[in-house]
């Protein structure tokens, strides 16, 4: 018996799954913006990735290069479409250490709370995203529902929802109201209530937590040498935020905690990486109840905005923000005219793309999609 | 032996047509009687307008003849039935477009009837595409797998019984004959996938028919043991078991099991693997378009629809209820026991995200069949007891 | 072997700096930032130096500013105990574009190296992959360089 079996087992050693490429895009239906990603499988199991990106180029760098630096905030919007305050808030911040003013307190809490609007409502984007690509579209929609709140808040802040144009050099365009005060607390409250029918239903079903849990694991040392940022790098271990770490526009007079997984163990996985996403929403709740407490006590007639004189002077200086999907840096050369010699864009997105390779091995095919869902692009960032 | 009635009281006071003398049918199958009486009505309006034409001619005593009455009546008959069970498959689909989207948060289709013309609109829209057929296809494969698909589902789909006198054939192995038309579906699955010569269909083709066939082994297990209990396979015998107490409630596990087999069999989410879209495009459908991914759709909820009922004959009675036995319109209480089952499977997809392919094979034949055994274990020993 | 500091203040990485390398030129410091420049031969060492020794884990940036007669690479390193940065500057003469690539001491430098290079032509010696990232394959110019004017320049 144990004869005849021996030649087939020898022969089952002997071969070889093909291991073919399978190119995931770019007309794909779900890959969150347009990218191409070139998986290599053997059987079931990736082996190597090879993401493509450049599709949606504009040479937004080099546009700037022609334009006042007013005018560039309403270019700033489009860079990350779906979360534009963060980035216009930055290239601000960036534009005021190069003239080394300091904008009204007051400002600086306006500021915090638009960009904890856009932090919510980004990561209401990321999970109506999870939940496409788990194939529950309930998720979706009760996501989309949850984040239509927030975007109305975006509307009487500044009278857009998506592309802000708010923050300008030198403060905000325009004071909070009696009703945005309003308005803000009550969309919180509502959403720390409505958040929890979300978590219930994808904590508590096994075959959600399945779906991420045990796959796709990075170090610490993975995360912090592939330049990982953001939610992603916090689940994996690294204790950094720079809202925290190094703050910017009075973050370190507000009260807040950064949710942190694995700071002992150092190595993350996929249902890590979501879970620091959902804790964040709720740091951003309490950090916008105490921004607009501060806002209040500053009081009605105060200055949200100065003047700031056009020319920069010539000098080297960058801005570093925490958006909400990982760092992300303004390096601006100028010249001492009233355009910037250069002015470059570190999005957290394009190195994330980068670590997929890293996060794609070892991981199924069908895993694929739940585990990229988990960087949370935005392409309009990655090619600029 | 057919007397003339004289009031439909005396038709309501006694259902069953066997012991009824005032019964107005000729025989206890409701749908044959039906077309038989609409032939009698249509051929004999034909007959009477060609007679007046041409007096005494053939044509017409050819038509009032009785074989060919009954050759009419069949043609009719196959109609009528074939009409129920696609209206019954659109109100399907209609009740998930509302359900689900309720679920959601939305409305779901409004436009026409509350939304259910919308559904039929669809069902247009889809066969009014344009015909393609890629060049490289395996052409009598291509077309000949769906006409298979589509025709066994409706198959299985007209022989389900919506009650005791709503029958095709009153078969003694029926609910086997249901289930092995049911199973030759995934066969088709594969060679189609082969056929469209694109390895994302291949890849789906054979991740769909692995699903199903591992699904069917628990689902005919459980069969097995709702016919052990009631002696028999033929669908009325098993139905009569319910009267007092619906199947549900001693084999409750065999419920639970052969609700999510059918929710797999159906590639209804959580278990759409096969027509993943974020995955591999469309799977094993990706190279059809138009009618034939119209078509193809149809048959999925054809075969949805085909397992509601398979469960509520099984569990929920069939179209009685209990202690009352029967009523006046059986077919009624049997359509709202399958559109509850249905109304679960809807909130199953809802809630749930959907299963990877290897978690799947571990449920089906590490979860799924163990438990059908153990109900088996516990049906032999319900028999053995003396209570069935 | 120098030792190895885990979260250096600004004030000690001014002073050790420019110990380890003479050539270091500390231009400025300010709360958390560093700025100091460094002659082109010695940028790997530095980089190498400032990853082990003052563990400064995550490259941030990498990218280059066009002066006309040379172009500046710009490093900018971040440290997550402390959150101090370090930009570096390390100028290279237009005539001879190649400069010392950092992704074998930091793997997350291996898409922004890439970038500059389309963009500028600066050539990053020992790169694994230099291919065009963002722009299509076919492209022939280097976009970013003060040479290359946009229409709405000229």
């Amino acid at each position: 018996m144990a004869d005849s079996l021996v030649p087939v087992l020898e022969a089952q050693e002997r071969m070889e799954t093909d291991k073919m490429w399978v190119i995931w895009g770019p007309q794909h239906p779900f890959s969150h913006g347009l990218w191409t990603l070139k998986l290599q499988i053997d059987g079931e199991f990736c082996i190597d990735a090879d993401p493509i990106v450049g599709y949606l180029h504009r040479g937004w760098e080099k546009e700037t290069e022609n334009r006042d630096y007013a005018r560039i905030i309403p270019m700033t919007d489009r860079l990350c479409y779906c979360a534009s305050m963060t980035y216009s808030h930055l290239y601000c911040m960036t534009v005021e250490k190069a003239l080394g003013i300091d904008i009204p307190e007051k400002a600086k809490y306006i500021r915090i709370v638009a960009d904890e609007v856009c932090r919510i409502q980004s990561h209401l984007m990321w999970l109506a995203a999870v939940g496409t690509d788990m194939g529950n579209l309930t998720v979706f929609l009760w996501a989309m529902r949850e984040r239509e709140y927030f975007l109305d808040l975006n509307v009487k802040l500044c009278g857009a929802r998506m592309t802000t144009n708010f923050p300008r050099i030198g403060g905000v365009r325009n004071d909070t109201t009696e009703l945005f005060d309003r308005d803000i607390l009550r969309a919180v409250d509502r959403f720390e209530k409505a958040m929890w029918d979300i978590i219930y239903l994808i904590d508590d079903s096994s075959v959600f937590v399945s779906r991420m849990r045990n796959i796709s694991f990075l170090t610490r040392e993975q995360c912090a040498n592939m330049g990982l940022t953001g939610p992603a790098m916090r689940g994996c271990g690294v204790d950094f935020d720079i809202r925290r770490d190094d703050p910017y526009d009075n973050y370190d007079k507000v009260d807040f905690e950064v949710p942190v997984l694995n700071k002992d163990t150092k190595v993350g996985d996929s249902y890590d990486r979501y879970m620091i996403r959902i804790e964040e929403m709720f740091q951003s709740c309490d950090i916008i109840r105490q921004a607009v407490q501060k806002i209040r006590a500053i009081g009605k007639n105060a200055p949200y905005r100065i003047k700031t004189p056009t020319k920069v002077p010539a000098g080297s200086t960058f801005g570093r923000l925490e958006d909400p999907r990982g760092e992300s840096i303004m390096y601006l050369v100028s010249d001492g005219t009233d355009k910037p010699y250069r002015l470059k864009v570190r999005s957290p997105i394009f190195t994330n793309v980068s670590c997929s390779k890293a996060m794609c091995k070892g991981v199924r095919i069908a895993d694929v999609p739940a585990v990229l869902a988990q960087i949370d692009m935005c392409l309009g960032e990655t090619d600029r | 032996m057919v007397v003339e009635y004289s009031s439909i009281l005396d038709w309501i006071r006694f259902i069953d047509p066997n012991t009824n003398p005032y019964t107005p049918f000729l025989s206890d199958n409701l749908p044959y009687d039906i077309c038989y009486g609409l032939w009698e009505i249509l051929g004999g309006t034909l007959a009477w307008l060609v007679n007046l034409l041409f007096p005494n001619n053939v044509v017409s005593a050819w038509l009032i003849d009785e074989r060919t009455a009954v050759m009419f009546a069949l043609i009719l008959f196959m109609l009528v039935i074939f009409i129920v069970a696609f209206v019954v498959v659109l109100l399907n689909l209609w009740m998930e477009r509302k359900v689900l989207g309720r679920l959601m948060d939305r409305r779901g289709t409004m436009i026409g009837m509350k939304g259910f013309l919308q559904c039929v609109a669809d069902g247009l829209k889809t066969f009014m595409k344009e015909n393609t057929i890629p060049s490289k296809v395996d052409k009598m494969t291509y077309i000949w797998c769906v006409s298979l698909i589509v025709g066994l589902s409706c198959l299985v789909a007209c022989m389900v019984p919506l009650s005791d006198r709503w029958y095709v054939v009153n078969y003694d192995t029926g609910l086997l004959i249901i289930m092995a038309f049911y199973a030759l579906a995934p066969f088709f699955i594969l060679v189609s996938g082969w056929a469209q010569n694109n390895k994302y269909s291949l890849i789906g083709g054979i991740r769909a028919a692995e699903l199903m066939i591992s699904y069917e082994v628990p689902m005919l297990i459980i069969i097995a043991t709702v016919s052990l209990l009631a002696g028999s396979f033929n669908i009325n015998d098993i139905v009569n078991l319910q009267d007092t107490v619906w199947l549900v409630i001693p084999m409750f596990l065999g419920f639970l099991v052969f609700f999510f087999c059918a929710i797999a069999e159906c590639e209804r989410p959580p278990f759409d693997i096969a027509e993943a879209e974020t995955e591999l495009v469309e799977g094993w459908q990706t190279e059809y378009a138009g009618m034939k991914w119209g078509l193809i759709m149809l048959a999925d909820y054809l075969r949805g629809s085909v397992s509601c009922g398979m469960v509520a004959i099984m569990f929920l009675g069939g179209w009685t209820i209990p202690f009352i036995g029967g009523t006046a319109l059986p077919e009624i209480v049997f359509l709202i026991k399958a559109w509850f089952v249905f109304f679960l499977m809807i909130i199953v997809r809802g809630a749930i995200a959907r299963v990877r392919p290897d978690q799947i094979l571990n449920l089906g034949w590490k979860v799924f069949m163990p438990l059908a055994v153990f109900n088996l274990a516990i049906a032999v020993f319900l028999k053995m007891g003396g209570i069935y | 072997m120098a030792e190895v500091y885990q979260s250096p203040s600004v004030e000690e990485i001014a002073k050790i700096l420019p110990e380890q390398f003479p050539d270091v030129k500390i231009v400025e410091t300010k709360e958390r930032r560093v700025k100091a420049t460094c002659p082109r031969e010695i940028s790997h060492d530095v980089c190498q130096f400032i990853h082990d020794n003052l563990t400064f884990e995550h490259c941030s940036v990498v990218t280059a500013v066009d002066r006309i007669d040379h172009m500046t690479v710009v490093y900018l390193l971040s440290n997550y105990y402390n959150g101090v940065m370090i930009d570096l500057d390390v100028d290279v003469p237009a005539d001879d574009l190649h400069i010392a690539c950092v992704t074998d001491i930091w793997q997350g430098a291996n898409w922004h190296e890439r970038e500059t290079w389309e963009l500028f032509g600066i050539v990053f010696d020992n790169h694994p992959r230099l291919e065009r990232l963002l722009t299509p394959q076919s492209y022939e110019f280097f976009p970013f360089r003060k040479s290359y004017k946009m229409r709405s320049q000229e």
